[in-house]
């Protein structure tokens, strides 16, 4: 396992999740699974975090603030939405609430399946989403050392767009 | 002259790899103790690479100045330190770093950081008097406050100050924020206030945090050893076998013990205070 060097940090965060799927997020750092073997610490502060879990849906209420997570996080990010209601909205798809899985309110780079996702698919997961952390990270530097230079730079790839609810905040890149 | 010169590089370039190794030991140690394998040694210096790598989000650009504050005054302290300067004015600059930590968090309107703030100063109330009196400690057996002359003493200074060894190592859990203390920040994950302090720290100024962190961990281990240390040569490896049944005692009592509120942080601090190194103080008025 190549990845001994990353140092991936957790934001978890229930959409509205049964909390089947948090119950195996939080066991994949108990001891039988232990991700923090692999550096994973579970930050609860978007603003340290490199990697957001979501679990659960999206409804109407809490759409904006996944956002508002999602915005808080500095780059370079990775979303992984765990289990089948983040990624589609699983059984609650039809509810008169639920707008679907988390990619109806931040892109998602991994989706994680089960109902509730197993801790080794978890760890599955958060060590793809490792490894494109640090392709991203790896992009990042490379930008920032492109605008030291003086040349131009394409803004980030952002497809969705910012939230009119957006916390504005100063520093950063 | 040369041999502080010495002293005070080492101490500025080496303190923060060998704190981010006792980092890296503690949460091995930790994990082992919980049953888990825990991260590689060296986790810490790869979590300090990534986040001096990410994009920096600060709250106000006067948070990376009063964390620079901070660094470089816990630097000062511990040249003051090495250089075998007065103990009680490397506490009081110690205190003073310690305030622009409250500055950087407080800086903030975000409800966790100054309620973490808060807490800072009430663990700050809280350790004061035992840090001070074990500087009043030196002083009555040795006549001096200067580290330089308290290390070529002829007997190990914790025969005479058990008390105030026992007091120090009782707010070294509050300075190293390991549970049962770790009211304002703590290590690894476990949440209260979101992060308390760190909350608003973004990514490059966590990494100055952790940084600045290393080298207090350093300077107050240091501390512990000079109890220890005396004019034979010997007491240096035995100051080092000390300060490191003392680290593992920390992470021992951090992996056994659940944080408490500040009342009683603040009262059980102040108690064992009075009675171990308030005893002591007496004891040794009395006896010299």
């Amino acid at each position: 396992m190549a990845n001994v060097n990353k140092s991936p940090w957790l934001l978890h965060y229930d959409g509205s999740s049964c909390n089947g799927c948090d119950i195996e997020v939080l066991a994949a750092l108990t001891p039988v699974y232990d991700a923090e073997r692999f550096g994973v610490v579970n930050t609860g502060d978007p603003m340290q975090s490199d990697i957001l879990l979501i679990t659960g849906g999206i409804n109407t209420q809490n759409v904006k603030i996944v956002r508002q997570l999602y915005n808080q996080m500095p780059r370079p990010k990775v979303v992984v939405a765990v289990g089948v209601c983040a990624c589609t909205g699983g059984v609650f798809k039809d509810c008169y609430n639920i707008l679907g899985g988390a990619d109806k309110a931040i892109p998602v780079d991994i989706y994680v399946p089960g109902c509730a996702a197993r801790p080794e698919s978890i760890i599955d997961g958060i060590i793809q989403a490792v490894a494109l952390f640090q392709k991203r990270l790896e992009e990042h530097g490379a930008r920032i050392s492109a605008r030291k230079k003086g040349e131009t730079v394409p803004p980030y790839d952002e497809a969705w767009p910012e939230p009119d609810n957006e916390v504005k905040m100063h520093g950063g890149k | 002259m040369a041999a502080k010169m010495i002293w005070v590089l080492c101490y500025i370039l080496l303190a923060p790899f060998l704190g981010g190794l006792l980092d890296g030991i503690d949460r091995r140690i930790s994990a082992r103790m919980q049953g888990r394998v825990g991260p590689p040694l060296l986790q810490p210096f790869y979590d300090i690479r990534k986040l001096l790598s990410k994009q920096t989000i600060a709250v106000t650009r006067s948070q990376g100045f009063m964390l620079l504050i901070y660094l470089l005054l816990m630097l000062f302290t511990g040249c003051m330190f090495f250089a075998g300067s007065d103990i009680l004015m490397c506490f009081f600059v110690l205190s003073t770093a310690a305030t622009f930590l409250y500055f950087a968090a407080a800086i903030t309107d975000s409800p966790y950081s100054t309620i973490g703030a808060s807490r800072e100063l009430i663990q700050m109330m809280a350790y004061e008097p035992a840090i001070l009196l074990t500087c009043v400690g030196f002083y009555l057996i040795e006549k001096t406050f200067n580290v330089s002359e308290i290390i070529t003493s002829r007997v190990s200074a914790i025969i005479y100050l058990p008390g105030f060894f026992a007091a120090f190592l009782f707010i070294l859990t509050i300075k190293m924020r390991k549970s049962p203390f770790d009211t304002s920040t703590a290590h690894h994950a476990h949440q209260e206030l979101v992060k308390g302090v760190t909350t608003e720290f973004g990514a490059k100024n966590l990494a100055l945090f952790q940084i600045t962190e290393w080298y207090e961990t350093v300077l107050l281990l240091s501390v512990v050893g000079l109890f220890i240390v005396n004019r034979n040569p010997w007491s240096y490896p035995a100051a080092v076998l000390v300060i490191l049944s003392v680290f593992f005692l920390e992470i021992l009592i951090d992996n056994t013990c659940a944080r408490v509120k500040w009342e009683l942080m603040l009262k059980s601090t102040w108690i064992v205070t009075l009675l171990t190194a308030g005893v002591n103080t007496l004891i040794l008025m009395l006896i010299r």
